[in-house]
């Protein structure tokens, strides 16, 4: 093996990365600690503006809307998700009923999302249904609020979680929960004790996969949501696109890496000592 | 544990008409004779449209194609090479390369979309398909990275030093040797980039300039004036496409979902 092949092999993936990926972050990171100019780029002289707007109330108010949009998204996610994975893992079919979960995870986003404003949409399915059967005289207003914001998310999330926790379940050796019943323990002392323990580095992928997502939303909020339900994605887009205001959209993106960043290494850290533990 | 697996069926079965009805309801109004979602009849209308009337979105759709091509391709050479470097040799500053090479998967898309709208602008490249291109690219390196280090780790390294042995040039050992062997990994690898870039919509959102349209941003334009009959029609191809190529390509779910 000769030793200068692996920076040889690796050179382009490290200078694309570089050029496109580490440059522009640091970009962010400059450009938020900048005054913003008035013809919408920035100025070169050192300046808090952008951070000091972040604890302006509106800002922390739609923060507030992110986290808990994402927290309700993730959980909502998990709990449909732990025993639909519990029932494939545990299937015949297990192959077949993957391929059944992974196909709509396959159409396009954008028409995942449009197929509920088709249902849900002032004149979608719903409503024209409720108007001919004269359950109703008016249209009646199921989107733009912050539950359409959650349903919809955690229409376009779920199999991020169920192929996490299918993974974990089906490795998961069910004769200890068999062994538990022996010693007396009930069922349920059984799935507390032995099976959610057993399982956890899934829970925890699966919160982690539909919750980071989630924190960044953009298109779901900006398509269904209303003003009462704007998340930190659609504040972002709207300094950039609208008001031009560069130093502010930097800010904001580099507060929610940061909040991404902890998340995941708090994430690994638990991760690994688990198996310290188990070890 | 009888009644367990019942109420775990109800989940599933729950899960499943929660995925496909509100598709079902799609697959049923494009062939809706009226423009609205109500129902007055069956025809053919709105796919005669999708297919000979709507210039711009197969314009979107080409861009689309033509993309999702160049930057699975550029993903995939960059990310095989990498993922070799990284798992089978010692250098400086490999433990740092891997773990930004995975940032990207980690942090949510409007940031990637928008740190690269910034770094356009102060680089002075105009947003167009080249600028889509690099976002795209960007953002598969690290799906087929993970997808091709998952192969390696299956493969047996004594092939190579026999390959060393016999007198192999290094060009030989990896033209002839590795990448026929991690074959399967790679294509899986070219398959998921494509299937990202053809899916992306909030990247590519921020770094398109006008005239460089893709499918997902035409379809974005097309909802934000809400329920259009074309977009039903539109969408049960997709559909067919996507369940066609899914069993298709069954047998690579192992490298894309177990690794």
């Amino acid at each position: 093996m000769k030793k200068n092949y692996g920076t040889i092999y690796s050179l382009p993936l490290s200078v694309w990365l570089a050029f496109f990926f580490i440059g522009p972050t640091l970009i962010i990171f400059l450009y938020s600690f900048l005054k913003k100019s008035p013809f919408g780029g920035v100025e070169r002289s050192f300046s808090l503006d952008a951070f000091a707007f972040l604890f302006n109330p509106t800002v922390l108010q739609i923060a507030w809307m992110t986290l808990y949009i994402s927290i309700a998204v993730a959980v909502i996610t998990l709990f449909l998700a732990l025993p639909t994975a519990y029932f494939m893992a545990k299937s015949r079919y297990k192959d077949s009923l993957l391929l059944f979960i992974i196909i709509p995870f396959w159409v396009n986003f954008l028409i995942r999302i449009y197929a509920w404003i088709a249902i849900l949409g002032n004149n979608g399915f719903i409503n024209n249904f409720l108007i001919q059967t004269g359950l109703v005289s008016d249209n009646f207003q199921f989107l733009y609020n912050p539950y359409a914001v959650v349903l919809i998310t955690v229409y376009t999330y779920l199999p991020y979680a169920i192929l996490p926790l299918y993974s974990t379940i089906e490795k998961f050796d069910f004769g200890l929960l068999e062994a538990s019943k022996d010693l007396g323990a009930t069922h349920f002392q059984g799935l507390k004790k032995i099976f959610i323990p057993g399982i956890k580095s899934g829970i925890y992928t699966a919160f982690l996969f539909t919750f980071i997502p989630a924190l960044g939303s953009y298109a779901v909020p900006q398509l269904v949501g209303g003003t009462s339900s704007m998340m930190l994605g659609n504040v972002i887009a709207r300094e950039i696109i609208i008001t031009r205001n560069f130093p502010l959209a930097s800010a904001i993106s580099l507060i929610l890496s940061l909040l991404t960043i902890i998340g995941i290494l708090v994430f690994m850290k638990k991760n690994e000592n688990e198996k310290k533990a188990v070890k | 544990m009888k009644e367990k697996k019942k109420i775990s069926f109800v989940f599933f079965i729950f899960t499943l008409l929660f995925f496909y009805l509100p598709l079902l309801v799609l697959v049923i109004y494009s062939f809706n004779e009226g423009k609205t979602m109500k129902w007055t009849g069956f025809s053919f209308h709105w796919y005669e449209e999708l297919f000979t009337r709507s210039k711009e979105l197969w314009n979107a759709f080409e861009n689309s194609i033509i993309i999702a091509l160049l930057s699975s391709l550029a993903s995939t050479v960059i990310g095989t090479l990498g993922a070799i470097g990284i798992y089978w040799y010692r250098f400086r500053h490999k433990k740092l390369i891997q773990t930004v090479s995975y940032l990207p998967l980690m942090l949510p898309d409007i940031i990637i979309g928008i740190s690269l709208l910034i770094f356009f602008a102060g680089i002075g490249l105009n947003l167009s398909l080249t600028t889509i291109f690099i976002a795209h690219t960007t953002f598969n390196i690290p799906y087929v990275l993970f997808i091709l280090i998952a192969r390696l780790q299956e493969f047996d390294y004594s092939v190579i030093e026999a390959s060393y042995d016999l007198g192999a040039k290094e060009k030989d050992t990896l033209l002839k040797i590795i990448l026929p062997i991690i074959k399967p990994g790679i294509i899986a690898g070219f398959l998921m980039a494509m299937t990202l870039s053809l899916d992306d919509f909030v990247i590519t959102f921020f770094v398109s300039g006008p005239g460089s349209s893709t499918l997902p941003l035409h379809i974005f334009s097309m909802i934000r004036f809400g329920v259009s009959p074309v977009i039903n029609a539109l969408a049960v191809i997709l559909i067919a496409a996507t369940a066609f190529l899914a069993l298709l390509s069954k047998n690579m779910q192992k490298y894309i979902y177990q690794s």
